[in-house]
């Protein structure tokens, strides 16, 4: 374990593959992965709602499975563990399905749940490529919208499942079914 | 040439979408300045008292702490709004008037240290006696205002006397009704960030209106207006929120800033959010409708009151409106309208989607649900009976000319309810234990300011060629998530002729954009948006002058590209910018002391049928259908449209079920959002809303406000819907199952009405 001196605290060194790249982030015990993703890697697209896993505005994926990041010690995950946040879902300038579905049918107005929403629709479209739309408004329970009513955001993930192709996450059955 | 789907009435993607889908849109939070100190604020904790002394922990390491109090305000230290009552902070010696108040501020390079600092501050008070409810304000033994603790009282009379009117009634129909306060629970909470460069004070942040922190941070910095710049920075939500309460943060963050010489980043966490900033109003409105036997209405008496909290704030506006909507969208010859807002040891109630008329609204509405079943008649057929038509005249004496719908909102309610609901709707199963009812509600939401208010206001809007010749809308109305940048964009596109890509609406900075009034009171589309259309196609014209002036024949196609002959009016003369200052149609007139005339510009209309489950063991409400017709005038952009009523729906049906800050002595007990809850994708029903354009003559292409609306009226068509399900009167909100269980049992017993 290696020791920076950033502001007098302890802090380990951590090799994180974060949206397909590895980096090296310095971390201090107490620090939330959230603080880690914004502050650390300055990657500000995962939002700050609650502080205490209560709206999903910070939900990433850790191995393809949704987290808060708030509540998450930074700590707690392995050496090259994934951690795919919002900066990673577009394909250069090529939107996922799930951002052009959002886009286009309303399923964003203030936009600060979005990315968090966007993170766990993807867990939900790899491991349920088909969902009926309870089964979407399940998935999405744990994040909080105030502005939609969540009717556009229901709409556009399953506009969009039938899109979404590509590797299954880790730990998941492949979903070939998804492919065009 | 624009393309058909981005004309005003199509439904391109919102021009924001991009940026917040990938993450890349920037909110306060996300501004990282370098150098930037933490800022965290020391709060009263006692609702009532006199500050004697602020006392800092002598152990503590202080040296990289930059500490404010009410001595180092340079100038005045108020948060200016209506009435300059309330501190920016409490000095030593002052009055204590709520729980979270303000009374010094920290800032620190990490928010470990910054909060650690926050506890290092010890506050001696003096208690003083307080006032927490309604009787006890009225009872005015303790003062918080004046001599009777009424902040403001408004009435409104029309016909007869309304005993004598209510005398000669065939049925006279009375109840009391009370609401909770309520939680604006928008995702991004509270912030914003303060830099000074030179003697000028920059402050970024989550904000509907800039010019309102603006017109306070110059009188709290004493500062003249040049030298004070409000930004906004993308907003995640504000439903009212922020309109009045970002004047506070924006003035501590440049206090902490001014002192600490860097720059100073406030932002609230969710619990100090909930507890500190404003909430709508709880009420209690009396309410006396008289009808014929035949349904007719004859006579309304309506007393309204309202928990203002500890200051004046936008109190008076607030209830106002409440009042102006109280007599509902009903031809009734004789009524009275008394309202009053009090002072209490609440933190300042304020702005909420709606500001005062869904209160007013689930009064009347629920006494029109109770006259139907006083009358045995249907409570369709009563509306019909009574809904105001073209020509009409209010309860103010406006007659009300063109753009009613208040007859085709309710005919698309009735027909649709004739459909078969959405498939796939979350429902209760068929049960004996399973109760289901029916609530119906019709309304009307006033669009823009009230009475002389946009006359007053003078909001301006422009249209320019910017120097590096883009097409520009200019406007100080905010986009929260609402959608003005795109309203505005297709506006300005349709009326320019040109893709909605080829429009860049400005972000709002008080040094770039005029002042176009508050984001608020369903105004930005009608008033701001007819202002963008207007110097839009000034602009057009000038532009269209200057090819012919620079010789391009009438045929030459270059004449028809408004974009290229932007970019060369740049290059030959610069910038070109039309602005535009709104003028009340001719016939408008308002007295604001006998609060007499025509109350809005125009009213939007609406009516909602809710369709209830009540399980009688766990006493739990389920919206198993919920149908919502909304006239908006024209829908610049369906999807946009739909969007405010879906959410202003689902807001307004959390108010009615779960939503309800708790008080106790004046404290906010659930301040986090696992107790102060709203509806998650679960309880939110499949919404049935349907769009209804009954076009305003003034409005850009016919539209008039639609934020508000959606809020004013499932409340009561939900307590309507449980009442008929239950056969017992519904008259509070929110509905939580212990309020049901305690309503049933009172109403076994013989108690309720």
């Amino acid at each position: 374990m290696e020791h920076a001196p950033a502001t007098g605290r302890t802090r380990a060194l951590r090799r994180l593959l974060v949206n397909g790249e590895p980096v090296d982030v310095p971390v201090a015990p107490h620090e939330t992965l959230l603080e880690v993703l914004r502050e650390g890697l300055g990657l500000t697209g995962t939002k700050h709602g609650c502080e205490l896993g209560e709206c999903g505005a910070c939900a990433v994926l850790v191995d393809g499975v949704p987290v808060l990041a708030c509540l998450t010690l930074a700590v707690e995950l392995a050496e090259h563990q994934r951690v795919d946040t919002i900066e990673g879902l577009a394909d250069g300038a090529r939107l996922h399905p799930l951002q052009e579905a959002f886009a286009a049918l309303g399923g964003l107005q203030c936009g600060y749940c979005t990315p968090g929403m966007l993170m766990t629709a993807k867990a939900l479209l790899a491991r349920e490529p088909r969902p009926t739309a309870a089964q979407v408004r399940e998935a999405l329970a744990g994040n909080l919208c105030r502005c939609t009513g969540y009717g556009p955001i229901v709409e556009a993930v399953l506009a969009a499942a039938p899109h979404v192709a590509g590797p299954a996450p880790l730990g998941a059955p492949a979903a070939a079914e998804a492919r065009p | 040439m624009i393309g058909l789907g981005e004309r005003v009435g199509a439904s391109p993607p919102r021009v924001d979408g991009a940026a917040k889908v990938t993450g890349a849109a920037r909110y306060v939070d996300d501004l990282q300045p370098p150098g930037c100190l933490v800022g965290r604020t020391v709060r009263s904790r006692v609702a009532h008292g006199v500050l004697r002394a602020l006392e800092r922990d002598p152990g503590f390491d202080w040296s990289d702490v930059t500490f404010v109090t009410a001595a180092d305000v340079p100038g005045r230290n108020v948060v200016t709004l209506i009435e300059d009552d309330q501190p920016v902070l409490v000095p030593v010696g002052g009055t204590i008037r709520h729980h979270d108040e303000a009374v010094a501020l920290v800032a620190a390079p990490t928010k470990e240290k910054a909060e650690a600092a926050r506890a290092a501050v010890r506050l001696v008070v003096d208690p003083l006696p307080a006032i927490f409810t309604l009787d006890d304000a009225l009872r005015a033994e303790v003062k918080l205002h004046g001599q009777d603790n009424v902040f403001k009282r408004f009435e409104v009379t029309r016909g007869d006397d309304v005993e004598r009117a209510l005398a000669a009634c065939d049925v006279v129909v009375e109840g009391v009704y009370e609401t909770g306060a309520q939680e604006q629970m928008y995702i991004e909470p509270q912030g914003m960030l303060a830099a000074w460069e030179g003697d000028t004070c920059h402050v970024t942040g989550s904000l509907q209106c800039p010019y309102y922190v603006h017109k306070a941070l110059k009188v709290t910095l004493g500062l003249p207006a040049e030298r004070v710049v409000i930004t906004q920075a993308v907003t995640g939500g504000g439903f009212g929120g922020k309109e009045e309460y970002p004047s506070m943060i924006g003035a501590h963050a440049a206090l902490l800033a001014r002192a600490a010489g860097r720059p100073v980043k406030v932002v609230y966490e969710r619990d100090e959010d909930v507890a500190a900033t404003t909430k709508r109003h709880p009420s209690r409105v009396r309410h006396r409708l008289g009808l014929a036997k035949d349904g007719r209405m004859l006579a309304a008496d309506v007393d309204v009151l309202f928990d203002g909290g500890a200051y004046a704030t936008l109190t008076q506006v607030v209830l106002s409106r409440g009042v102006l909507h109280a007599a509902g969208p009903y031809r009734i010859p004789t009524v009275r309208i008394v309202g009053r807002a009090l002072a209490t040891n609440h933190p300042p109630h304020g702005a909420f989607r709606g500001f005062g008329a869904p209160q007013t609204t689930f009064a009347y509405e629920r006494q029109t649900a109770k006259a139907a079943r006083a009358l045995g008649m249907d409570p369709v057929a009563l509306r019909r009976l009574n809904l105001y038509r073209d020509g009409d005249v209010t309860a103010t004496g406006q007659t009300l000319r063109g753009s009613v719908a208040a007859h085709p909102t309710l005919d698309r309610v009735v027909a649709q309810l004739e459909q078969p609901p959405p498939a796939g709707r979350r429902t209760l199963p068929q049960a004996p234990h399973v109760k289901r009812g029916r609530g119906v509600a019709t309304y009307f939401h006033g669009s823009g300011f009230t009475g002389s208010g946009e006359e007053r206001l003078k909001g301006q809007a422009t249209v320019a060629v910017a120097a590096d010749g883009v097409l520009e809308v200019r406007a100080g109305s905010t986009d929260m998530g609402q959608g003005a940048t795109t309203t505005f964009a297709q506006i300005a596109a349709t009326a320019l002729d040109v893709h909605v890509s080829q429009v860049r609406v400005a972000q709002p900075s008080t040094d770039k954009v005029p002042d176009s009034g508050p984001t608020v009171a369903s105004r930005t589309c009608m008033i701001v948006g007819g202002l963008v259309d207007q110097a839009a196609r000034a602009v057009r014209s000038k532009l269209e002058a200057f090819a012919a002036e620079v010789g391009l024949a009438a045929d030459d196609p270059a004449r028809g590209d408004l974009p290229a002959l932007a970019r060369r009016w740049a290059a030959a003369r610069g910038e070109l910018a039309e602005t535009h200052t709104y003028r009340p149609p001719a016939g408008i007139r308002w007295d604001d002391q006998t609060y007499r005339g025509d109350a809005y510009p125009v009213f939007g209309w609406a009516a909602c049928a809710v369709d209830v489950a009540v399980d009688t063991d766990t006493w739990e409400v389920v919206v198993e259908r919920c149908v919502h017709a909304v006239d908006v005038g024209k829908a610049i952009n369906p999807t946009i449209v739909q969007g405010q009523i879906d959410g202003g729906t689902v807001q307004a049906l959390g108010w009615a079920l779960w939503e309800s800050v708790q008080y106790r002595e004046g404290k906010v007990l659930n301040d986090r959002m696992t107790n102060c809850i709203i509806p998650t994708a679960i309880e939110a029903p499949e919404l049935e809303t349907l769009l209804v354009e009954e076009p305003y003559a003034h409005g850009p292409f016919g539209a008039k406000g639609v934020g508000e609306i959606p809020m004013d009226g499932p409340g009561a068509a939900v307590a309507s819907a449980v009442e008929d399900a239950l056969g017992v009167a519904m008259d509070e909100l929110p509905l939580l199952p212990e309020v049901v269980h305690r309503r049933v049992r009172a109403g076994r017993a013989g108690g309720a009405a």
